[in-house]
């Protein structure tokens, strides 16, 4: 640490990096992980007001009681919020962090 | 002193709507009752003090003043980011909106917590790799930092004001409606009380007086819920059974769909209640909202702002975990706020204290408490009220502090000094930037009495979306993304969102106006004649309804000649328009897609050497955190 405190941006080559196979196996994995998550829970959101504007039928559909499927289907966003906040996190917690702690411990290391 | 009784009393009566009907004495705080809510308020306002006492303590260096030293931790910055983000907008106005229009308020509320996948896939963590105290610092990493710093700073200020301006002007009102203080007065009092937060400490005592709020408004809604929900044992069937069954609710059902629902039942009246469609009629401008908030709160300054108070990615993903789980939670209460509202208390006593709705928690709060007339209602009434009061103070301070670092930070340190500029001088240029901001909040709040502001804070997320957003985003994830293309994005961003929304349907166009309340007065002798037919059919209920509809009739025509006069000279609206040009309400499903297009076109046609070297050590780092973790330990 007391060698790495005395780092600055101008001593790591960001280049060397940047191509190190390391650091382009994180960058592919999280590219590809947050974006198929984002286009996810986009298109899922914007499900509930497409489905209260043009199937209100369905969504008047009783289950459980007076609960209908848009009800439930509005519980659902929170739910389906959440659990991608969790396995996000519980991805990022697990994999990218331990893969950007080995780049960090080496980062002045790489190309020099 | 009795001059001042009277005051506060004529002030109290206006709060309250004119006609005199006996629900209305349990409208707002009761006068016999305000000591009550000023002990509350008082309390709060002693301990939040006694915070920015021990917080001043702590603010030496520019960076305790704007990030509290990078000190705080996730879970402490996901309770303040709630604090943050949850205004009396969300707090009151979505449970008034399920108060009024069931479902459709409901479902209004789950694109607020949506909004914060965003954040956490892929603003908060780069942000906090990279950044250091504003927008523009992520912005200026690889471009051109004096010019991204001028426009960044604007837009941050243009966000900031618009939903400032909401924030003071909905935040006046609401004192007023809740206790009857004067607006102007309340208006001071909330602008003075966040410039004694943030002046003396800064992020550190904004981060706590945040959380306090967001505990606070945590704690009510949930003691709230308890008691609405214990009567039918935590089951959510039954609770929703007896909310649809209420005749209040079936009543407001009936009145919302008008002749649409002659032939319909009771139940089905009340079933409706929990289908959509009673409140949106635009499928298309829910779209454009959503837009709106789902990737403006990705370009909030006051929100990203937030994440520059963690020391490491980890706790920034930490606290929107957090910030996601509170927020959401909130929302899901709110359901049974604003249905319990509408079952106890009725649609109609809440729209007798306020249209909008704002008025259903607390109104709800003082039945549970046992009514206008216990202790205990009134008790929990000043604390809806005090906590409400509270909100509008947190909300108000993380924003002055994001415009007023904007403004110092970027716009004088950053472009005006080109940086050179020693520590102590930057604390000082923070302060006084403060100082400006807070003044001018003040000001603008007591220019804009009057006006209807709801629709500045939908702008303020159109435009953070439409020019923030693909900004932060594309310098961030974009190799060619540079500084013609910052400039071009924050520009055509800004001013498509505010150019739209001056030629829409928001703004005031007199000659629809008047055409509208030709056609009331014009149709009143009609109605009134039907009205007074109904009133001598001898049927108890329908006689009360005829004389409810008959004042209510009155009303309208005398608002309708009120209009025809004001008007009569005027004919265009603000920009000099007879009708909107832009039929959609909410910018944001063209402003968006143009500001990204901006972003990309304007980088395509730049040539920015510097923004392609950087590139390499902006998204290690953003990726990484390589150098961010070690900048704190410091």
């Amino acid at each position: 640490m007391s060698a790495a405190s005395a780092a600055s941006a101008a001593s790591i080559n960001w280049a060397a990096i940047d191509a190190d196979p390391r650091f382009q196996k994180l960058h592919h994995k999280k590219v590809s992980f947050l974006l198929g998550l984002m286009i996810f829970s986009v298109a899922y959101y914007f499900l509930l007001p497409i489905g209260a504007a043009y199937f209100p039928q369905l969504f008047g559909i009783r289950v459980w009681g007076p609960i209908n499927v848009g009800l439930l289907f509005a519980l659902s966003e929170f739910i389906v919020a959440w659990a991608i906040a969790f396995y996000y996190s519980r991805r990022a917690n697990r994999e990218f962090d331990a893969m950007a702690r080995e780049l960090i411990a080496d980062a002045e290391k790489i190309g020099s | 002193m009795n001059k001042r009784h009277a005051l506060y009393l004529a002030a109290g009566a206006l709060a309250l709507p004119l006609v005199a009907m006996p629900a209305l004495a349990q409208g707002a705080v009761a006068s016999e009752w305000r000591w009550l809510t000023f002990t509350v308020f008082a309390a709060i306002i002693g301990v939040t003090m006694f915070v920015t006492y021990l917080a001043a303590k702590r603010v030496k260096s520019v960076a305790d003043f704007y990030t509290a030293g990078g000190g705080v931790s996730g879970l402490q910055n996901g309770w303040a980011i709630a604090g943050d983000y949850l205004s009396a907008a969300s707090f009151l106005g979505i449970a008034g909106l399920i108060s009024l229009y069931g479902y459709d308020g409901f479902m209004y509320s789950v694109g607020w917590l949506v909004a914060y996948i965003t954040v956490l896939l892929v603003i908060a963590e780069p942000c906090r790799n990279i950044g250091k105290y504003t927008l523009a610092d992520i912005l200026a990493y690889r471009n051109d930092p004096k010019k991204v710093r001028v426009v960044g700073a604007i837009s941050v200020i243009t966000v900031s004001t618009f939903y400032l301006t909401a924030q003071m002007v909905g935040g006046g009102v609401l004192v007023k409606t809740l206790i009857g203080i004067d607006y102007e007065i309340s208006v001071i009092a909330v602008g003075i009380l966040m410039l004694g937060y943030v002046l003396f400490g800064g992020m550190v005592a904004t981060t706590w007086v945040q959380i306090i709020k967001a505990v606070l408004l945590v704690t009510a809604s949930i003691l709230l819920v308890m008691f609405v929900w214990l009567p039918y044992g935590f089951s959510l069937p039954a609770f929703l059974q007896a909310a649809i069954g209420d005749t209040k609710v079936q009543a407001q059902v009936a009145t919302l769909l008008g002749d649409a629902s002659k032939n319909m039942t009771a139940a089905e009246l009340g079933q409706r209640f929990l289908e959509p469609g009673l409140l949106f009629k635009a499928p298309i401008d829910q779209i454009s909202l959503g837009m709106a908030l789902v990737f403006g709160t990705a370009g909030l300054p006051h929100i990203l702002m937030r994440f520059f108070t963690v020391p490491t990615a980890q706790e920034a993903r930490k606290s929107v975990i957090w910030a996601m789980a509170i927020i959401g939670g909130f929302y899901v209460l709110t359901l049974f706020l604003g249905l319990g509202a509408a079952m106890h208390v009725g649609a109609a006593n809440i729209r007798a204290v306020d249209a909008g709705g704002n008025m259903a928690a607390p109104l709800l709060a003082q039945f549970v408490g046992g009514g206008g007339d216990s202790f205990l209602g009134n008790l929990f009434l000043a604390f809806v009220a005090a906590v409400a009061f509270a909100t509008i103070v947190a909300v108000v301070a993380g924003l002055v502090l994001a415009a007023a670092s904007a403004m110092a930070h970027d716009l004088y340190v950053g472009v005006i000094r080109g940086e050179h500029v020693t520590p102590q001088e930057q604390v000082k240029a923070a302060r006084i930037a403060t100082v400006i901001v807070g003044a001018m909040a003040i000001a603008i709040g007591i220019a804009a009495k009057g006006q209807n502001v709801a629709h500045l804070v939908a702008l303020a997320f159109a435009v953070a979306a439409s020019a923030n957003f693909p900004c932060v985003l594309l310098t961030l994830y974009w190799k060619r993304c540079n500084t013609g293309g910052i400039m071009a994005g924050m520009v055509v961003g800004t001013l498509t969102a505010i150019g739209l929304v001056l030629v829409s349907p928001n703004m005031t166009y007199p000659k629809a106006i008047k055409a509208a309340a030709q056609k009331v007065v014009e149709g009143a002798p009609a109605r009134a004649a039907a009205l007074n037919e109904a009133k001598s059919s001898g049927d108890a209920a329908k006689v009360a309804k005829a004389e409810n509809d008959l004042r209510a009739l009155d009303a309208g025509v005398a608002k309708a000649r009120d209009d025809l006069k004001r008007l009569e000279n005027d004919n265009t609206s603000l920009v000099g328009l007879e009708k909107p040009l832009f039929e959609l309400k909410n910018p944001g499903l063209i402003s968006i897609p143009l500001g990204f297009l901006a972003v990309i076109l304007g980088s395509l046609l730049y040539r920015d050497r510097r923004a392609e070297e950087m590139w390499d050590e902006l998204y290690v780092r953003q990726n990484t955190g390589i150098l961010a973790a070690r900048a704190q330990a410091h």
